[in-house]
């Protein structure tokens, strides 16, 4: 029973990833578009062939962090292309390694926390996969409460802490 | 079983003594009934008596139960000096008074003795001796007697704490006093140090450290520094925690999907995994007879506590209504247990009955995490915070009597109590 709804998620998950890649590549050639019109398609491909999209600060992999709501460990619906884009870009890249970096806010206790950012890196690192990214490129762990970013004791600071991080070896 | 050592070791393990490490301490409220004592500073050697009377007062005065009667200048050391009727007027019910030497070895000698004012009694007549620079450990012995034989409950001054220290990057392993005083350098590092776990006997602590990029499972005796790591699998590897015969560790692991209790031996052998609940189960702590686990899980929504037989079977959940809880610890009687409860925006030290199912708040509620029993079940020791720091806290078993140690820097953070020696 367990393993036929686990399967479920997967078709279902596997099927949001199918009807988003559509519209994921009629994006991108609007906005190249835009930038090399008068040059047309030669000029698009010399440029993606010249620089890694993933230096590119005004592309959607630019985005190395995904947030989350307290208590929660899903990736949220915002956050899903930018986690689907690094897959696309992993699946492309297989010899590119990432390292998922789950953390949380300080409320809980550190030992559950360690847990939940465990949860939130290997959540991403599912979708990941989904995307086409191999195991082997990804590496998850969690620092659950214990490396903030922010050291307040406020909302502000704890929605920057409830992040996982998606950190490319060099 | 890796073990770590050589210059990797001499690197992270840095065994050092700090004096006066504790800035302050805030005791608040008292005791339902306070015994009256008059503790007379010792003769001899003055800084000896000094030292010692400083910390018998102290141990005495934190723990709520004792007001100290005034001595209006008196001063003896012998039985005969003593007048009954003399400390019956100052409304003591009991006295001490002794003395102390150098011996030549460098030993501390110190004959203490206890009076029963009332009943004109000896209690006690002891010689206490310490090794040399151990005068804190020789009042911590004298006030475990005095507080034994008044209360009739076992003294937990002699015990010893450990806590994480955190500044800013930097993280020590700490081991001290209960008051919080002869700091002991464990480990200091630049990565996160998590969840110090005593063994039974107090000769290693079981703790998480993110040395090797993730949390990974570590046991290092406290004699040679030796160490080793338990668990360092991929994921998260963490809570440890020992069973009462320290034949066996509960500890959780991610490898095979969320965080799920395992035992395991204290050398690594027979791991075998426990909870197959796909949420997030951990904070294992096992119940004085060995028979139970009590641990944190998610699997109903929030985070609650649960129950389990160490050997596999119904988990049963022990906590409802609002709010979350984490962190549960078995009373040393096993007739209950002590967690951290949250509730709108603020965390407390909660205890709760097994029978009643009634939970109890001792604390008003802040930032009150972690809590651990002094071995004698009449304590309780929290992380809190003040002043923008994390500190260590007490609060007796009764919600009486409070207590905050501000360490000299940093937060403390995870702190647990240790055994009896």
């Amino acid at each position: 029973m367990k393993k036929l709804v686990i399967s479920l998620v997967l078709v279902n998950l596997l099927a949001a990833c199918a009807s988003n890649k559509p519209a994921e590549t009629t994006a991108a050639p609007t906005d190249s578009s835009a930038k090399a019109s008068a040059s047309k398609t030669g000029a698009a491909s010399a440029t993606q062939v010249a620089g890694d999209p993933l230096n590119d600060p005004a592309s959607i992999l630019a985005k190395r962090s995904v947030y989350y709501p307290f208590d929660v460990d899903a990736v949220q619906d915002a956050d899903k292309p930018v986690v689907q884009a690094h897959g696309k870009y992993l699946a492309s890249n297989p010899n590119r390694k990432v390292r998922l970096e789950g953390n949380c806010d300080e409320r809980g206790s550190n030992e559950y926390n360690l847990g939940l950012g465990q949860r939130r890196a290997d959540g991403v690192k599912k979708m990941l996969e989904l995307g086409g990214a191999k195991s082997a490129q990804l590496d998850s762990v969690s620092y659950g409460e214990e490396k903030p970013v922010a050291s307040g004791h406020e909302e502000a600071s704890w929605s920057q802490n409830r992040r996982t991080d998606i950190k490319y070896a060099k | 079983m890796r073990v770590i050592q050589s210059i990797f070791g001499l690197l992270l393990l840095i065994q050092a003594s700090v004096a006066s490490a504790v800035l302050d301490i805030e005791i608040i409220g008292a005791g339902e009934k306070q015994i009256p004592v008059a503790i007379v500073p010792m003769g001899g050697d003055a800084k000896l008596s000094q030292t010692i009377h400083e910390v018998v007062v102290g141990d005495l005065m934190r723990s709520g139960l004792f007001r100290m009667v005034d001595l209006a200048g008196k001063f003896l050391t012998e039985p005969s000096q003593v007048s009954y009727a003399d400390w019956q007027v100052r409304g003591a019910d009991a006295l001490a008074i002794g003395t102390v030497a150098m011996q030549p070895s460098g030993r501390i000698e110190a004959r203490f003795r206890l009076f029963d004012v009332v009943k004109q009694a000896e209690l006690v007549g002891q010689s206490v001796t310490a090794a040399e620079g151990q005068a804190r450990a020789v009042g911590h012995r004298i006030a475990d007697m005095i507080y034994e034989k008044l209360t009739g409950d076992k003294g937990v001054f002699g015990s010893r704490i450990a806590y994480v220290n955190r500044r800013g990057q930097n993280f020590r392993l700490i081991v001290a006093d209960s008051d919080g005083y002869n700091e002991q350098v464990v480990l200091a590092q630049n990565e996160p140090i998590m969840s110090p776990s005593w063994s039974p006997d107090g000769s290693h602590l079981a703790y998480v450290s993110f040395e090797t990029g993730h949390a990974a499972v570590f046991v290092q005796s406290l004699y040679t520094n030796q160490r080793k790591v338990l668990a360092d699998f991929r994921g998260s590897n963490s809570a440890p925690a020992w069973s009462p015969d320290g034949k066996q560790m509960a500890i959780v692991l991610t490898r095979d999907g969320s965080s799920q209790i395992y035992l395991v031996r204290p050398d690594g052998s027979n791991l075998r995994r426990i909870t197959f609940s796909g949420a997030i189960d951990t904070e294992p702590h096992f119940s004085p007879d060995g028979q139970y686990l009590l641990f944190t899980s998610d699997r109903g929504g929030s985070a609650q506590i649960y129950r389990m037989p160490v050997e596999g079977g119904p988990e049963q959940r022990l906590t409802f209504g609002e709010g979350s809880n984490y962190s549960p610890r078995h009373n040393p009687d096993g007739n209950g247990f002590i967690f951290a409860h949250r509730n709108n925006g603020k965390f407390y030290i909660a205890m709760q009955d097994f029978q009643t199912g009634q939970m109890e708040l001792l604390t008003e509620g802040g930032w009150e995490k972690k809590p651990s029993f002094a071995p004698n079940g009449k304590l309780i020791l929290f992380a809190s915070e003040a002043k923008g720091r994390g500190i260590l806290a007490t609060v007796s078993s009764d919600g009486r009597v409070k207590q905050h140690m501000f360490t000299q820097s940093g937060d403390a953070r995870e702190p647990v109590w240790g055994p009896n020696p």
